[in-house]
Parts: C-alpha cells; sequence; structure tokens
C-alpha cells in the first residue's frame, strides 16, 4: 500500500508528563482523536465493528469514559462506534493503556479503511440473509486501517432492506437470497403473491400457483418465509455488491457490480477493489470519482475472476 | 380434501400488525400441540407478516384459503 500517501505536518509542541513533546495533530486524528470546538479537548472514537458490544465490555467502558470524560459524557457516532467526548490530550496515553487492558482499541479516521458497519444480519434478525456481523468482525481484523487515497468505508446489510445503506459505502455487500419453487408440494394458497411486495409474483387465476419474474425481484426471500408448505427454497445465498457510493456534501449512490458473491470471497473482493484503487486513484480521491474519471469497465474487468464466482447483476 | 377442522377460531380482520401475530401467539400458547387454530387475516400487511412470523416460532400452516381481500388459515400449534 506504499503508494497511498499519508497525511503529514501539523506538529505541535506539548509539555507531556513534565517533559516536552511533539503531538501530531494530524496524525491524532488518523488514530480516532478528533479534536473539538474546546480547548485541549478531545473526541475518542472507539473501535466497534457491527456496532455490537458485549454487556461485560461495555460496563468496562462505561467506567473508562467516566473517568476521561471531563463532561461526563459519550455519543453514539453514525457508523456505530461509541465516542468518548471532552477527553483532554493529557490523558491520551493512560486512555489507551486502559482501553488496552480490556481489550478495546481507539477507531480511525482519515484516508484509509474505517471500522466496518453492519446491521443485525442471520443471527437474530428474521429478515437477514447473511452473517453481517461476523463479516464485519473479520473485515475489521484484515482490513482496519489500510491506508487509501481518501476514506473507505464498507457495510454490510443482511437484506435488500438495507439497513446499514451499502448505497452511500464505498464497498458494500448486501445480503441476497435467490428463491427456488418447487410445483410438487405447492398447494397454490397465494400467500407468496401476496407476500412478495415487488410485484414479482402473480397467482395464476386458475390454480393459484406462482407465476415468477426473476426481473423484478430483488431476492429478499419473503416469499421463502411466508411459504406454508416450504415450496419456495433458497437455492443460494449471497451478497449483492456495490461500489463508489459516499454521502455527505455531494452524494454519489453506489454502482452494483457484482450479485450473489459468496461469503468466502468478499475478503477477496475487498483486497483487489483496493488493489485496483492503489493503481488507478490519485491522492485525496474517493473512490467513486475514480470510477467516473477511469470508467467502471476497467475497474469491471480487473475484479473478473472474483466477480465470476457470483452473477451479474439485473 | 376434507376439510380440516379448526379447535378455535380467531377473526382478526382489522387487527393490526404485530397485534394480529400477537394475538394468535397467545391463543396458541393456550392450545395443546397440536391442535388447530383458525385465523381470518386481512390480505396485504397481516398476510406478508403473520404466516412467516408463525413458522418462525415453530407452528405448521396447514391450511390456507382466498376468500376474496381476506385469507383463511389454518394453524396446527408444533411442540415447542
Amino acid at each position: 500500500m506504499d503508494r497511498f500517501i499519508e497525511d503529514k505536518t501539523n506538529k505541535v509542541s506539548v509539555r507531556l508528563k513534565g517533559k516536552e513533546e511533539k503531538i501530531d495533530f494530524n496524525e491524532l486524528k488518523s488514530g480516532g482523536f478528533i479534536k473539538q470546538r474546546q480547548k485541549d479537548l478531545f473526541t475518542v472514537r472507539l473501535r466497534c465493528p457491527g456496532g455490537r458490544l458485549t454487556t461485560r465490555k461495555l460496563i468496562e467502558l462505561a467506567k473508562i469514559a467516566d473517568k476521561y470524560s471531563k463532561k461526563g459524557v459519550v455519543h453514539l457516532s453514525f457508523r456505530q462506534s461509541l465516542e468518548i467526548l471532552y477527553v483532554d490530550y493529557r490523558d491520551f496515553d493512560a486512555l489507551v493503556e486502559d482501553l488496552s487492558k480490556i481489550g478495546h482499541s481507539v477507531a480511525s479516521c482519515g484516508p484509509r479503511v474505517r471500522v466496518p458497519t453492519a446491521c443485525g444480519g442471520c443471527e437474530y434478525n428474521p429478515n437477514g440473509l447473511t452473517d453481517t456481523q461476523r463479516l464485519a468482525e473479520m473485515v475489521d481484523e484484515k482490513f482496519f486501517g489500510t491506508p487509501t487515497y481518501h476514506k473507505f468505508k464498507i457495510s454490510f446489510s443482511g437484506c435488500p432492506i438495507d439497513c446499514a445503506r451499502t448505497r452511500e459505502m464505498d464497498l458494500g455487500f448486501q445480503g441476497v437470497v435467490e428463491p427456488e419453487w418447487d410445483e410438487e408440494t405447492c398447494t397454490g394458497c397465494t400467500i407468496c403473491a401476496e407476500a412478495c411486495k415487488e410485484d414479482a409474483i402473480q397467482s395464476d387465476p386458475d390454480t393459484g400457483k406462482p407465476i415468477y419474474d426473476p426481473k423484478k425481484c430483488i431476492y429478499c426471500g419473503d416469499c421463502i418465509r411466508a411459504c406454508p408448505t416450504e415450496s419456495w427454497k433458497a437455492k443460494r445465498y449471497g451478497h449483492l455488491v456495490r461500489i463508489g457510493g459516499k454521502h455527505g456534501r455531494h452524494p454519489r449512490e453506489a454502482d452494483e457490480v457484482a450479485n450473489f458473491i459468496p461469503d468466502e470471497k468478499v475478503g477477496e473482493v475487498i483486497e483487489k477493489t483496493l488493489e485496483w484503487y492503489k493503481t488507478n486513484g490519485k491522492r485525496g480521491e474517493r473512490l467513486g470519482k475514480t470510477i467516473e474519471r477511469v470508467g467502471i469497465e476497467s475497474y469491471l474487468k480487473f475484479m473478473e475472476p472474483v466477480f465470476k464466482t457470483g452473477s451479474p447483476v439485473g | 380434501m376434507t376439510e380440516i377442522k379448526p379447535d378455535d377460531t380467531l377473526d382478526l380482520r382489522g387487527v393490526v400488525c404485530p397485534l394480529n401475530f400477537v394475538k394468535t401467539k397467545l391463543k396458541l400458547e393456550e392450545m395443546e400441540t397440536g391442535k388447530v387454530l383458525e385465523v381470518i387475516l386481512d390480505s396485504g400487511e397481516p398476510i406478508q407478516n403473520v404466516p412467516k412470523s408463525v413458522k418462525e416460532e415453530g407452528h405448521r400452516i396447514i391450511e390456507v384459503k382466498r376468500e376474496g381481500e381476506y385469507f383463511r388459515l389454518k394453524i396446527q400449534k408444533g411442540g415447542l
């Protein structure tokens, strides 16, 4: 990743533990320490992939936050992490040490791969099709902090409702399931046609049996869950991959680039996307901009070996 | 095919989600395993949601009949 250039400069002299030391305020930001309006005070963003914490961890974090926040407040960030507000920079070392004692660390900001976000996923959410939490954890372990040309946000949604807003991410993975119908066991009860919110299933007026239009299907699995006789089954699960999205001042909706990518290929999709970005992007340019400047064909061609493990979009 | 005779009936027409499911669930809890509950549900949201929730709770939907704007479902209580 040596072609990605880190921010430099902005060193400030401070007195730490009685001796003169230099603190790089930009470097601090890259480490999840964010300057506040108030003199000497910072927000410290913690690393919480998928926004999930054990209750034990939360209790310990609450104690640490209570100890270091000058105002006794935390904030839940838009990317699901816990932020300790009003922390004096002179307490950084002690805070980081206290965090490491409970096996926790600080998140990142700046031009690098951020902590991934995720919905609850298939573990407990009835709509969930993919194990978003496990994948977020894997991605955090493998890619967190990787330097890039601009911020790089990844998210996982377990189903097409897309609570994790994969359309606004540099790289988004949204769960999908392909339904398969068994005529033998179908009783023509018409529940599936009622359950389908996309009009992808019509009931035959004579038999009540489904007439399925894959072009309208968004692969949510509502038909599978509603079917009383298990005549609709899951043929395969996977991820719809979206790239180049962002929110902010000038939002850009991500491009859909591959469908039904299996779990075990998610890491490879990220790795290769970062590789393409590294070769084709430039400093300060978000992935979506690079896609627009260089052309999506270049990206798709580069990704072909991994994307062919799924299906084309549409 | 002979009609399955229900042991109890709930008319849930006009009852909104998720109240219709909660009422179904509570009624099923009073019943013995293997007994059959008939519920009448509106089309639209109720029929989109209630059957899948009932299945997730481990019960079986053994008959579905469409009657105009509503559905008549027969649910067999599952062993818990």
